[in-house]
């Protein structure tokens, strides 16, 4: 971007265009980075319903704030190139210049995106790697936020066209609704009993596939109490559209009294559901006749 | 060649028209599909009324009623007796709904056995021929009546496969085998409510769940409450 395009129209007026855009770029950038970094990083989804997504929301910031002056670059040059250089009206259409090696240039522009690519990657993988950024992470995960310390386990069953949930730690309740105690370390585990579906909690920042046969996990720290919207993200049929409803995070106490009336609303059907697993492979798979 | 605003207006059109397109499907599939509403009549008004919903669900819809006479299907009793292939179905908001089913269909049981658990209703109990139910062995389940967003599950009880003077095609008459079914719900507040039935009852359909399971007018609808 130094001299090339500058010189057809420079030949009579040593004007230094590649100076001029530079200064450009480097105001612009001085005055957008910060308000972005700012007002817009964190504004976009999924706020701070958990430590998951508070996470994300840093992650947001921090990409917003590395992208912002390089966004910046592309509008000054596009709009001084499309200024300075337009032809007039009635002016011959001529060529430019040809384009010639620049070995600093070139040096620069490889050094300066190649370590902004592998800037981005490293920290993608960092913050990846230290909770699993509330992605699902199949079977075996290997970004376990807090290391092995003991989650409260909840399975996320996915069906055309409702989510229910088991707690195993309640002696395999299942309920319609997704209730979370507050502060609390949780591991969903993720699982389909038909089509492919997607679990979005998305104040939680959590979002995993719900295939059949398998057993998706993906870690969530609740904050404080809150409302979270739950939907599918995966069309999965008529009712795709449909099938969200709300969750909450509660304290404690109501949590054990949450858990104890869904226990009395379960006990009809207990004896009737298949063991806790991982995942289940119901039938009928085909109606007969 | 044409001019760049000629180009310009040529696209704009185009993504219109597309948005249009789309969203007339989009509209048509989450509104009614080409569904009729059908308005349940209100026994009691005022403030709290109180309506009667009649309802019959049948193994095979027959040719008087659909394109599709093998489906399975959900039918509606209106006002004057007539049976209808109608799922969209007006109720008042704050309303008491007693609901009557009579099923004609045999057992295909559920894949979650959660949902054979009569929830959203009153007591958590269905009545099936007389006797109150909390549970309905999941195996058994011949559909369910469900509106999620509403909370509200209702299994319903199959006829056995050896009773006699089974139902060919619908409209299935009340002397033939049947179970009946009841339980009373509540509409809230104004909403359009999806519900559907959970057990794979299409036949011949991978995993039981195409065909009538994802077509409104048979074994899906809304409850349009107003
Ligand atoms: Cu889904
Ligand atoms: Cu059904």
């Amino acid at each position: 971007m130094s001299a090339g395009p500058g010189i057809s129209a420079a030949a009579a007026e040593p004007v230094n265009h590649a100076r001029r855009v530079i200064v450009a770029w480097l105001v612009l950038s001085v005055i957008a980075t910060p308000l972005v970094a700012v007002f817009l990083g964190p504004a976009i989804p999924p706020g701070n319903g958990s430590d998951e997504a508070s996470q994300q929301v840093f992650d947001n910031q921090v990409m917003t704030a590395v992208i912002t002056p390089i966004l910046c670059l592309l509008v000054v040059f596009f709009a001084y190139a499309l200024t300075r250089f337009r032809a007039q009206a009635g002016e011959a259409a001529l060529d430019g210049p040809p384009l010639r090696n620049e070995p600093r240039v070139q040096a620069l522009w490889v050094a300066a995106t190649g370590l902004i690519v592998l800037g981005l990657a490293g920290f993608g993988t960092f913050e990846l790697l230290e909770t699993g950024a509330g992605g699902g992470q199949g079977p075996s995960p290997i970004a376990e936020p807090g290391g092995t310390k003991k989650k409260l386990e909840v399975q996320v069953i996915a069906q055309q066209w409702q989510f229910t949930y088991r707690y195993p730690s309640l002696g395999g309740l299942e309920s319609a609704q997704l209730v979370l105690p507050a502060h609390t370390d949780v591991a969903l585990h993720v699982t389909s009993l038909d089509a492919v579906h997607s679990f979005w909690a998305y104040e939680l920042g959590v979002k995993a596939d719900a295939n059949p046969g398998v057993d998706n996990v993906a870690y969530v720290e609740t904050k404080g109490p809150r409302v979270f919207h739950v939907r599918c993200a995966e069309l999965c049929g008529l009712w795709h559209g449909y099938m969200f409803n709300n969750g909450l995070v509660v304290d404690a106490a109501d949590f054990s009294r949450w858990a104890a009336s869904e226990r009395k609303n379960f006990a009809p059907v207990a004896k009737y559901m298949p063991a806790y697993s991982h995942t289940y492979l119901p039938e009928p798979q085909r109606r007969a006749g | 060649m044409r001019s760049v605003t000629g180009k310009l207006a040529l696209a704009v059109a185009g993504v219109v028209a597309a948005g249009v397109l789309i969203g007339f499907y989009v509209s048509k599939l989450t509104t009614q599909a080409g569904s009729p509403t059908y308005t349940v009549p209100v026994k009691t008004g005022g403030a709290h009324p109180v309506v009667d919903l009649t309802i019959q669900t049948v193994a095979a819809v027959g040719p008087a009623l659909s394109p599709n006479p093998d489906w399975v299907s959900f039918l509606v009793r209106d006002a004057s007796g007539k049976w209808r292939r109608e799922t969209v179905w007006r109720l008042p908001a704050h309303a008491t709904v007693h609901v009557t089913i009579y099923n004609f269909d045999g057992a295909s049981g559920l894949r979650n056995p959660f949902l054979a658990r009569p929830q959203g209703v009153d007591g958590n109990r269905i009545v099936v021929d007389g006797k109150p139910l909390a549970v309905l062995p999941p195996d058994e389940a011949s559909h369910t009546f469900a509106v999620p967003q509403l909370g509200l599950i209702v299994p319903v009880a199959p006829v056995p496969d050896d009773a006699r003077n089974q139902c060919g095609y619908a409209p299935c008459s009340l002397s033939m085998a049947h179970r009946t079914e009841t339980f009373t719900f509540h509409t809230g507040k104004p909403g359009h409510y999806r519900w559907q039935c959970f057990v794979p009852c299409a036949a011949g359909w991978i995993t039981g769940f195409g065909g009538p399971m994802q077509t409104i007018g048979y074994m899906d609808g809304f409850l349009d409450v107003v």
